[in-house]
Order: structure tokens, then C-alpha cells, then sequence
């Protein structure tokens, strides 16, 4: 695949892997922490973590958009799809999060609710338009990447002049949940997490710009490398990282020119900056209540807006005690140090939202790399 | 029977199924005689029982019986009714049996249009003479409007396998090679391009075909060494390693880069999110051929139209944990583990 293959070349790889033993100083240690869950999908698909020497950790951050969405919001739309006239249509992955009793969108679905996954917002417009006597909600969740799409469904639906579509917006933004982590007790104070650098997001950025990352690198003195998805993207941002580290720089730097550029997509961000506001907080799971990290629609759209049309109520609810889910989205633990952890949390029975997307640090570990658990323990 | 003892001709082109095709009645008949007998003609159809007979010739015998329910019907490269005859054929196939006989149970919605269920029956006949395999006894039911989706298909398989072959999933050893006789996951990627809310434009045909010429072939080049087939239908070439991983109690080492992967298949699978080695295939084998018998079986596969592009793509390791480990393209390790649900697509 052009364009594709050039990014997972195994010699390219092993000449960057050779490039990063010799650059990283032997005496040192180095964490670093890819924020996207898609890097962390990357770096356990390709087993990235066999090519660096020791010395280099990753730490899996928060940027998985399943993962990050509280339980309250989960139970919300499955109350939304248990309402006869509504027809709540989502992503894929979202389907499989557990609510607080355990049920999900799935299971709503099996006992008769109308829930459908669907694969772009576009889809959900198109139902909305085809059943007009049904009351499509589309479930919108995910970072600044997924937040245009649902911009664009609404002036859609609006320009359709559509009664009967309306979003359920759960939008987060990226650099709000960075400030939280780098804010946080854990890394401040108690030095439970270490962070000496960030992979900066690849489809978020390619949004937002590189520009909104500078207040990291200069105010918390942490170099940022914003990189692409691919494994060759991943080990060279890691390089760069530690050349920064090396050399005490710390700046935004960017390895995913071909997309990134310093300011973004002006045009993706005018669109959402049309249709919706900062929230003075949500919550995120593992991070809790972040001060103006999430988007809803604005008074001028209310009609399109699901939880005003619907009254739906922001209830804040506990995460299973056993779960370690906020730890392992925080940085502060590893998925094998939750006891849930493949025995009875694994992708066919999740208990926790980062055990469900392919994307979150449990899924990821469990389907790709746990037989490095059991050769660590052999030795 | 000749159709002249009937009133009206049945109205393939405009007509559809309604209950009194399936009430037992001549409406019945009629759909039988000239829909499903014409199309799936032969000797035993013809003499019109509820059952077919036929001599046992020596050997083991080997029986299977499957399910189609798919959607879309019409896919690129088949549909549902050459499906259900390669599908049984194969399953009877990777007991190393040559299969015999088929019988069709159909399940149709009322309501479904006649034509469509005139080329699918065709499309039946037609694979089960391509491949020398009649279907020779059936039966046909029809479910109330809602109750159906226009067409399930249930076919059983039977065949004879030599004495001295006995294929199963628990003779895996460690030294063992896995090979696949051809690329994988096409004919998941030609069915979802299918989808209704998931069109999108690929070259990717269905591999949908029959096994049992190709199966025989190895069987002649490797006998006993021949220790197990699979077609790696749904679930992908990644649940069936895991399943034989189990069964066997061992574990696999495969090998990325020699995974037969077409082009049109690794981008489709790129843009939806996918990794082809969950992805179905309906005309593709795994087999676990003892190390010493692996290059002739190789060889011998290569002569096959079918098995052109065979590859040797790991081996059998001995492993209390049986995972199935892949060496990435890229040069990592990763585990290659069972499907989770279904295989969804990614958000961002």
C-alpha cells in the first residue's frame, strides 16, 4: 500500500531502533507518555516496545475516546436508547462499555432497544431523514478529531431542515486533559508517574495544530513531539524526544509534517467553533471533573441538542472499586497491576471502558503483548 | 410429474414467495419441480422422494452440516447459494474426505422475489456440478414476512476419507509447519463492501470455492503427514490458530511477512479499521503438515489453481499458554489473539 508500507518498513525500523540505543545515554531512564490511543494501539500491535532498549518506558496515557467516558455518561445514553420513540445510533466500540450495572448499548439492544452503530455521522442524518417518525440521537463522543464530523451532521440536519436529530454530545478536548495530567498529585508531588516527554497526538493535531502543545513544553518544561500513527512515526518521535531530554531542550517539535501543520485545520475549527461552547467541566473517567474540557451545542442550536430536548441529567457515578481504569489512564499504573486484568476483565467480558476499545491501554496490552507478562515472570 | 398438470406457470420473473409455497400444497410442488429441480438436476432430484438412497463404498465416512444466513445475498465473486455448496463441500474437504452428496434446506421469507431465488438456486446448481458434488435430496419452508431474511440456506455434506487418514484438531505437534494455500480475507472485504451502510468500491472478489480438488492433491503428496485442515472461515486465519492452539495444546509462531495478503485487501481493511487476519475466507485452507512432508505438500499445492500462492507462514511451538505469536512485519512481537464480539470498526 502506497503511502502506507513506507511507515512499517522493518529496515527503516531496525536503523531508527539502532539510531535510538546509541542516542539514549545507558546511565539515564526515560518515560515517556504517548497521549493517543491510537499510538498506544501502534506501539502494542507492532511490538514496538521489543525494538527500544530497556532504559525507554511508555506510558499510555488517556487518549483513548472510549475509554475516558464516564460511566454516568454511558448510563445516560443507555437510558436515551430505552426510550421507545428514540433510536440512538454510535459508533462501534462504544456499544460494548459497561454501564453501571453492567449492561451495555449491546445488551440494551438485545432486550429490544433501537441502537445502531453506525460508521459517520452522515449515517446518522440519513436515518434520521429516512425515519422521520423516529427521534435519532447520535451518541457523539471522541477528541478534537471526531468533533467536526458532528459539526457538519448538524448544519446537515439543519439544513435538511430535520426535527428528529439530535446529538448527545460528549466531545472532549486534548489539551485540557494534558494540563489535568501534568497538574495532577501523581506527577507534581507524589512522583508517582514519571513523564519526561509526550508523543503528541497524530489526528487530533492534524486539527488543532501543533500551537496549542507550547504551554506544555515552556510552563511544565516538557518536550512535546507530535507524530503520526505509523510505527515508523512512533520510534522516530521517541528519538527526538530524547534527543530534547539529552540536550535539556523543551519544545513542541513536529514528526508528522506530511499532516500537521502549526496552526491546523482553520476550516474543521471555525466549524466547531460554529455549533458548540466550552462546558465549565465534564468528567472524564480516571481524571474526574476537568475544568473546561468538554464541548456542548450552543443555546443558538439548542434543537439539535439531546440533552435538552431529552432533560438529560448529569448523574455522576462510581467506577467498579476493583478497577483500575483511572490509575491506567492516568499513567499511574499498568494494566497488568489491576487485578481484574485477565481474569474476569478481558475483551469478551470488560468490566472497564480501557478493556473495550481497541485503543484503550488494557484491550491493547490483553490482545497484543500479555505474553510478555508471562515470559517476565518465567525469567 | 410435467408441468402441464398444473393450471398456471409459475411467474418466476414478476412472482414472489408467498406462505402456500411452503403449505405443503401444489403451489408447493410446483415451486420444487420447476425452481429448485431445474436448477439442481440429477438422477436422485428426479425421482421426486423425501429421501435419496444411494451405495456406501468403503472407507471413512465424514459428514458435516452448516448454516448460511448472509448479508448481503449477492456478493462480488458468489452468493449465498454458491456459498452453501463450497462451504459444506470444504467442511467435508478438511477431514481430507472427497465429498460425495449434499442435501439443501432452504428457509424462505414471504415475500421474497422468485427471480432472486431462481439465480440463487442456479447459482447452487451450477457450483454443485462445477464441482462434481449433487445436491440430492432438500426441503423448502416458508416463514411469515419479518420472520426470515429472504433466503437461509442449511446444507449437509457427505464424503469418504481413506482409512488412513485421520485429520483432527488435536494433532498439532511442536516442529509442525502451517501453511495457507492462498491470500486471505478476501471474501470478508468483498462482502462488507456490500454492506448497506458500508458501500464502498473495491476489485476484491469472494474467494468462495471448492477445496476437495485441491485437498486430494495434498492428501497424495503427504498421506498421515497431513495432520490437520481448516478453512479459516468465520473469525479469520487468527480463530482458527486458536482454536487448533487449544485443541492441540500448543502454541503457533507465524510469521507476518509471509502472510498472503492482496493489496485491495490490506487497504480496504486499512480504511475500515480492520486486520485481515480476522477477516472470513471461503476458499482458503490452513493446513499443519509435519516438518519433513512440508515441501512436498508445498509443491504439490502450487500445481493447484487453488493453491498457487501457498506459503508457509510459521509453525507449530510447544507453549503451556497457547498463544499464537507473530513475529509484526515490523519486527516486534505481538499475540494474535481470538476475536472479541465482533470485529468493530475504529473511532478515530
Amino acid at each position: 500500500m502506497k503511502y502506507i508500507d513506507e511507515y512499517r518498513d522493518s529496515r527503516l525500523a531496525r536503523s531508527l531502533a539502532a539510531a535510538i540505543a546509541r542516542t539514549a545515554d545507558l546511565s539515564a531512564s526515560y518515560y515517556f507518555m504517548e497521549f493517543c490511543g491510537g499510538h498506544t494501539h501502534t506501539i502494542s500491535r507492532y511490538g514496538i516496545e521489543d525494538l527500544l532498549p530497556r532504559n525507554i518506558h511508555l506510558v499510555h496515557g488517556p487518549g483513548c475516546p472510549v475509554c475516558v467516558l464516564p460511566v454516568g455518561r454511558i448510563d445516560a445514553a443507555f437510558r436515551l436508547a430505552q426510550r421507545p420513540e428514540v433510536t440512538l445510533c454510535t459508533y462501534g466500540d462504544l456499544m460494548r462499555v459497561p454501564g453501571t450495572k453492567g449492561t451495555s448499548l449491546m445488551n440494551a439492544r438485545a432486550t429490544g432497544a433501537d441502537v445502531r452503530m453506525v460508521y459517520s455521522t452522515r449515517d446518522a442524518v440519513r436515518i434520521a431523514e429516512a425515519e422521520p417518525a423516529r427521534q435519532v440521537v447520535f451518541f457523539a463522543i471522541g477528541f478534537e478529531t471526531t468533533t467536526p464530523p458532528t459539526a457538519l451532521a448538524i448544519r446537515l440536519a439543519a439544513r435538511k431542515g430535520l426535527t428528529n436529530f439530535t446529538v448527545f454530545c460528549n466531545h472532549v478536548l486534548t489539551p485540557s486533559a494534558i494540563q489535568n495530567i501534568l497538574e495532577s498529585p501523581d506527577v507534581r508531588e507524589f512522583g508517582r508517574v514519571r513523564i519526561d516527554g509526550f508523543i503528541g497526538p497524530a489526528h487530533v493535531s492534524t486539527v488543532i495544530g501543533t500551537e496549542p502543545y507550547a504551554f506544555f513544553a515552556e510552563e511544565f518544561e516538557k518536550p512535546v513531539v507530535v507524530a503520526g500513527f505509523e510505527p515508523l512515526d512512533v520510534l522516530q518521535a521517541v528519538l527526538m524526544l530524547i534527543r530534547q531530554v539529552n540536550e535539556g531542550r523543551h519544545e513542541v517539535e513536529n514528526e508528522y509534517g506530511r499532516a500537521v501543520r502549526r496552526e491546523g485545520n482553520q476550516r474543521a475549527k471555525a466549524e466547531v467553533a460554529e455549533f458548540f461552547e466550552l462546558r465549565k467541566r465534564f468528567e472524564w473517567r480516571g481524571l474526574g471533573f476537568v475544568p473546561y474540557s468538554g464541548l456542548r451545542l450552543k443555546e443558538k442550536y439548542a434543537a439539535f441538542d439531546a440533552e435538552r430536548r431529552f432533560d438529560v441529567e448529569e448523574i455522576s457515578a462510581a467506577d467498579n472499586p476493583a478497577c483500575e481504569c483511572g490509575a491506567i489512564l492516568r499513567g499511574v499504573k499498568k494494566p497488568a497491576d489491576c487485578k481484574l486484568f485477565g481474569t474476569v476483565c478481558t475483551p469478551d467480558t470488560p468490566m472497564g471502558s480501557c478493556m473495550v476499545s481497541a485503543e484503550g491501554a488494557c484491550a491493547a496490552h490483553w490482545t497484543y503483548g500479555r505474553f510478555r507478562d508471562q515470559s517476565r515472570k518465567a525469567s | 410429474m410435467s408441468i402441464k398438470t398444473y393450471r398456471r406457470k409459475l411467474d418466476i420473473k414478476s412472482g414472489r414467495v408467498d406462505l402456500s409455497h411452503g403449505a405443503g400444497g401444489r403451489a408447493m410442488a410446483q415451486l420444487i419441480a420447476d425452481l429448485f429441480h431445474e436448477a439442481l438436476d440429477n438422477e436422485w432430484l428426479r425421482r421426486g422422494n423425501d429421501q435419496a438412497a444411494f451405495d456406501v463404498a468403503g472407507g471413512r465416512m465424514v459428514m458435516t452440516t452448516d448454516s448460511y444466513v448472509i448479508s448481503p445475498l449477492f456478493f462480488p465473486g458468489g452468493d449465498i447459494g454458491s456459498l452453501a455448496v463450497h462451504g459444506t463441500i470444504n467442511d467435508v474437504a478438511m477431514g481430507g474426505a472427497q465429498p460425495l452428496y449434499l442435501s439443501a434446506s432452504f428457509i424462505l421469507e414471504e415475500g421474497f422475489a422468485l427471480i432472486d431465488l431462481k439465480r440463487i438456486a442456479d447459482s447452487m446448481g451450477a457450483a454443485a456440478r462445477a464441482a462434481r458434488v449433487p445436491v440430492i435430496t432438500g426441503d423448502t419452508k416458508v416463514v411469515e414476512r419479518g420472520k426470515g431474511d429472504g433466503v437461509f440456506i442449511s446444507t449437509t455434506g457427505i464424503g469418504v476419507a481413506p482409512p488412513s487418514l485421520d485429520l483432527s484438531a488435536d494433532k498439532a505437534k511442536p516442529g509442525d509447519r502451517v501453511i495457507v494455500s492462498g491470500s486471505i480475507g478476501d471474501h470478508g472485504v468483498a462482502v462488507m463492501s456490500r454492506r448497506q451502510n458500508l458501500s464502498f468500491d473495491t476489485e476484491i472478489v469472494s474467494d468462495s470455492a471448492p477445496l476437495h480438488d485441491l485437498v486430494a492433491v495434498m492428501v497424495e503428496a503427504a498421506g498421515p503427514d497431513l495432520r490437520v485442515m481448516r478453512d479459516p472461515t468465520r473469525g479469520g486465519l487468527a480463530a482458527t490458530l486458536n482454536e487448533l492452539a487449544q485443541r492441540s495444546d500448543v502454541g503457533f509462531r507465524i510469521e507476518e511477512a509471509a502472510l498472503p495478503v492482496k493489496p485491495g485487501v490490506a487497504a480496504a481493511c486499512e480504511l475500515l479499521g480492520l486486520d485481515p487476519l480476522y477477516v472470513a475466507n471461503e476458499g482458503k485452507l490452513v493446513a499443519v503438515v509435519a516438518p519433513s512432508s512440508a515441501d512436498i505438500v508445498l509443491a504439490a499445492m502450487h500445481g493447484h489453481p487453488l493453491g498457487r500462492e501457498a506459503a508457509v507462514i510459521g509453525e507449530v511451538v510447544a507453549d503451556d499458554h497457547r498463544f499464537v505469536q507473530m513475529t509484526t512485519g515490523f519486527g516486534g512481537g505481538r499475540i494474535v489473539d481470538w476475536l472479541s464480539g465482533e470485529q468493530l470498526p475504529r473511532i478515530c
